[in-house]
């Protein structure tokens, strides 16, 4: 077995995570990355998308929205503004938010600002649902 | 004399009042909880995160930034945060002084300043003295970090964009529950990163950045921004039913001395009538043997 990874997920409303992982997958702002352990330290930002990360050979998944991570050689933190494991999320709201972002961008014009905060909401529903798909 | 009846009747209705505010005291007491261990859980967010943005400021040259840029102020926002309901003791009464009398300072320096009311009580307050924009209303109930990030959303793009050139924050500071404090905090520019933590340089890790750390500061920054204003919330919440707490407590008790002394007065005109009606029969039958 791999040598494990301290992960530690922080929102403002809770600590989402907190445990010995052996390895994580971050939705970076540049790409996907996986970290393992004696990773290089790094600072990153995060963006909306899935997190998973492999406990005991068992994957498990999250939502997260925006926010950056810090990673050492012995433990991960990701600070994000919010985080949903794939068990909580709750399906059919993240369903009814999707189809109320695609309505209301269809109608509106690219230029606009509020398409581009509806645009940001349809990618946080559709993450959610996704993730929400594995659990 | 008031007559029995009306004591009576007056006792009942206390007695009435005295369990509404102590219902509400329970309910607070509850709310006042829940607000205390949200605080609690954001501490070890807030704090990485400064912890973070002090060593990134240490690199990046932090005055580079448009939401650190500071600017000979002409116009000026302000945040006034108040809870949305009342019966909370001197928790708005206070915050809403403070604030005027600071808008009415930076008015008398000739400044042109707009308000932004969070908060219904504030809202309701300032509505027709001062010009409000964005104001945010009935959110406390329940809120979560995304209202920060509305809020943050709605100054961020203005200050950029000059149309004010300085944003103030005014809220109850929780110190205890019986104490709440307003405090006026400057959000934009926001306020120095790094330089008074006096961070031994060489302590500071050194990070691969991904993006680069321009980028990188770029997010942290506004993030930073949606960190205060959620400290803030916090704080409002837990304060307002903190306050609300101790002034229905301090309710509860009036209505208990007031049930005492009318239950007295009572007593002592029930007494009196007695006395009376003794003295009516006593006089009758005197009159009745004499004859």
């Amino acid at each position: 077995m791999a040598e494990e990874l301290l992960l530690e997920i922080v929102t403002p409303e809770k600590m989402a995570f907190s445990g010995e992982v052996e390895e994580v997958t971050i939705p970076g702002t540049e790409g996907e990355f996986g970290v393992l352990r004696g990773h290089e330290t790094l600072l990153s930002s995060v963006e909306i998308g899935e997190l998973s990360f492999t406990v005991g050979g068992k994957k498990q998944y999250f939502a997260v929205n925006t926010g950056y991570t810090e990673v050492t050689a012995n433990k991960v933190t990701v600070l994000v503004e919010t985080a949903e494991s794939a068990e909580t999320i709750n399906r059919e709201r993240a369903m009814r938010a999707k189809e109320r972002a695609e309505e209301k961008l269809t109608k509106l014009s690219k230029d606009e600002l509020e398409f581009e905060m509806l645009s940001i909401a349809l990618q946080r529903a559709v993450t959610r649902i996704g993730v929400s798909e594995k659990a | 004399m008031a007559a029995l009846k009306d004591i009576k009747r007056k006792v009942a209705a206390v007695q009435k009042t005295k369990q509404i505010t102590r219902a509400m005291n329970m309910v607070a007491a509850s709310k006042f909880r829940a607000a205390q261990a949200r605080m609690e859980s954001f501490r070890p967010y807030a704090m990485k995160f400064m912890e973070v943005l002090d060593s990134l400021a240490l690199r990046v040259n932090p005055e580079a930034h448009p939401l650190l840029a500071a600017r000979e102020p002409k116009k000026i926002r302000v945040l006034c945060m108040s809870s949305d309901r009342g019966l909370c003791g001197g928790f708005n009464t206070n915050l809403i002084k403070s604030s005027e009398r600071f808008v009415k300072e930076k008015m008398a320096a000739g400044l042109s300043v707009e308000l932004t009311p969070v908060g219904r009580k504030s809202r309701d307050y300032f509505r027709r003295k001062y010009p409000i924009i964005n104001e945010k209303t009935d959110i406390l109930g329940k809120f979560d970090i995304n209202l920060a990030v509305e809020i943050s959303d709605d100054v961020i793009t203005p200050f950029v964009n000059e149309e004010f050139d300085e944003l103030y924050i005014i809220y109850n500071e929780f110190r205890n529950v019986s104490m709440q404090r307003p405090v006026v905090v400057r959000l934009l520019p926001l306020p120095s990163v790094g330089q008074e933590g006096e961070m031994d340089p060489d302590k500071t890790i050194d990070y691969v950045y991904e993006p680069s750390e321009e980028v990188l500061i770029e997010k942290l920054l506004s993030m930073y921004l949606h960190v205060l204003i959620f400290r803030a919330l916090l704080e409002t919440s837990a304060g307002e039913n903190g306050a609300r707490m101790a002034a229905m407590d301090n309710a509860t008790r009036n209505c208990d001395e007031m049930i005492r002394t009318l239950t007295l007065q009572y007593n002592k005109v029930r007494q009196s009538a007695i006395t009376a009606e003794l003295m009516d029969i006593v006089g009758g039958t005197e009159a009745l043997a004499k004859g």
